[in-house]
């Protein structure tokens, strides 16, 4: 499987976020998105994943299901965890499961592997923020897909919850994914591709440089 | 199947558990119906003439009351991105989550109606035609509401927008329920021919409620 990334622009609220922006990568490859604050990283995974509207450039996917769009195929792990604080651990993870799945799936191992399966009880509201974002990546091991859209994966998480995180990566690239991540720190994954993005700087601040 | 059933699910749990907004609407209903006779007197027969009318209005506004939150709450915490991101239709999601609300907000209110139409002196009969003017047409206002709800989502408080979108819309709900209401409680106009326009109503807003919706997310996602 093979995605390819041409010329992309993306404009929100009138404002030219970034233009021009060009990838390309395989199966078990990894691509780190980098870039200052408001550089577009963020928007960039949004346009990837369908979204936000591309304002130019295209998006193809070789080898993918042609049935399905991008972000049909791609888990979105964005600032927010997506978890209704009433529910429990378990009644969450065991929902986007089936929704992303399309069937009931096994939320124990995920679970595990996240390590939350004391906790499958206990209402959302109660987990703390490292907890809720590793909840939020336990949906990706919960549901295959192919390609992962990661926005800050590491915020919240503690170091040996980032190391878990790592493992998870390199699983997924060993298993033949896709894996794009916007960061500032680093993501413990080695051979990857960076992509910088140094945005679209407003005409005045061009002038000055 | 199974995403749709599992979104069915959740937002059912969702609004009956703490914080949901479930008991609210039937709670409202109950103390609007209330304060409507210490309002006007112990006049039995006005009290059954307006009855219907007063029911149907307080059934309205009740089921308006938690729908402000039907998408913001999904969009606040973004499990709407990633319900974009799923393989359903979001048509199809928008109308399972109008199900949904109908199941927790509007059925109540139609299954509350018969004992508190007592306080607004309504026999069987009448009761028995509100009953079914309600359960036809709740769903119609819940649908049309799905299209405000959607507007509103990005706004901090939306639920006033919703009320000044929605509540034209539902116009013609509540004069043709009221109608067929009424037609049941004094005569002498058939009961039938304003209920089959209530059932045309709302069969036409669980057509176009979902799709003017979904529409609406999609713009709004920007």
């Amino acid at each position: 499987m093979r995605l390819s990334a041409t010329e992309l622009a993306c404009r929100r609220g009138g404002r030219d976020v970034f233009a021009g922006v060009s990838f390309s990568i395989a199966s078990g490859e990894a691509l780190t998105i980098r870039g200052r604050n408001g550089a577009g990283k963020s928007s960039l995974l949004r346009v990837l994943a369908g979204l936000v509207r591309l304002a130019g450039g295209g998006v193809k996917i070789e080898g993918g299901d042609p049935e399905l769009s991008l972000g049909e195929q791609a888990h979105y792990l964005g600032h927010q965890d997506a978890l209704k604080p009433a529910l429990s651990v378990g009644e969450n993870l065991q929902f986007w499961a089936s929704f992303l799945g399309g069937r009931s799936a096994d939320i124990g191992k995920p679970l595990a592997a996240v390590g939350l399966e004391q906790l499958i009880n206990l209402p959302a509201a109660y987990l703390s923020a490292g907890q809720r974002r590793r909840l939020s990546i336990a949906r990706l091991l919960a549901v295959a897909r192919p390609i992962w859209l990661l926005d800050e994966p590491t915020s919240t998480l503690d170091d040996a919850a980032q190391k878990r995180l790592t493992e998870i990566m390199r699983d997924h690239l060993v298993a033949g994914g896709l894996l794009l991540a916007a960061t500032h720190g680093a993501l413990g994954i080695d051979g990857g591709k960076e992509l910088t993005l140094d945005g679209v700087r407003p005409e005045a601040e061009r002038l000055l440089a | 199947m199974t995403s749709l059933a599992a979104i069915l699910v959740r937002d059912i749990r969702v609004s009956v558990r703490v914080g949901g907004g479930a008991l609210i609407g039937v709670l409202f209903f109950l103390i609007v119906v209330t304060l409507a006779p210490l309002a006007l007197g112990p006049d039995l027969n006005l009290l059954k003439r307006i009855g219907p009318a007063i029911l149907w209005l307080a059934a309205l506004l009740a089921s308006l009351l938690a729908l402000d939150r039907l998408f913001a709450a999904d969009h606040d915490d973004g499990s709407l991105d990633l319900i974009l991101l799923g393989r359903a239709p979001l048509e199809i999601v928008v109308a399972v989550k109008g199900v949904a609300h109908w199941l927790t907000t509007g059925l109540p209110l139609v299954v509350a109606a018969p004992p508190i139409g007592l306080f607004l002196n309504l026999d069987a009969p009448a009761a028995a035609a509100l009953v079914l003017t309600l359960l036809v047409g709740t769903p119609a206002l819940t649908f049309m509401g799905l299209i405000g709800a959607a507007l509103a989502v990005t706004l901090r408080r939306g639920g006033l927008l919703l009320a000044v979108l929605v509540l034209p819309l539902t116009v013609p709900v509540l004069i043709f329920g009221v109608a067929a209401a009424n037609a049941a409680v004094a005569g002498p106009a058939p009961f039938g021919t304003p209920f089959t326009v209530l059932c045309a109503l709302t069969l036409a807003s669980l057509v176009i409620g979902p799709f003017a919706a979904a529409a609406a997310l999609r713009q709004e996602m920007e």
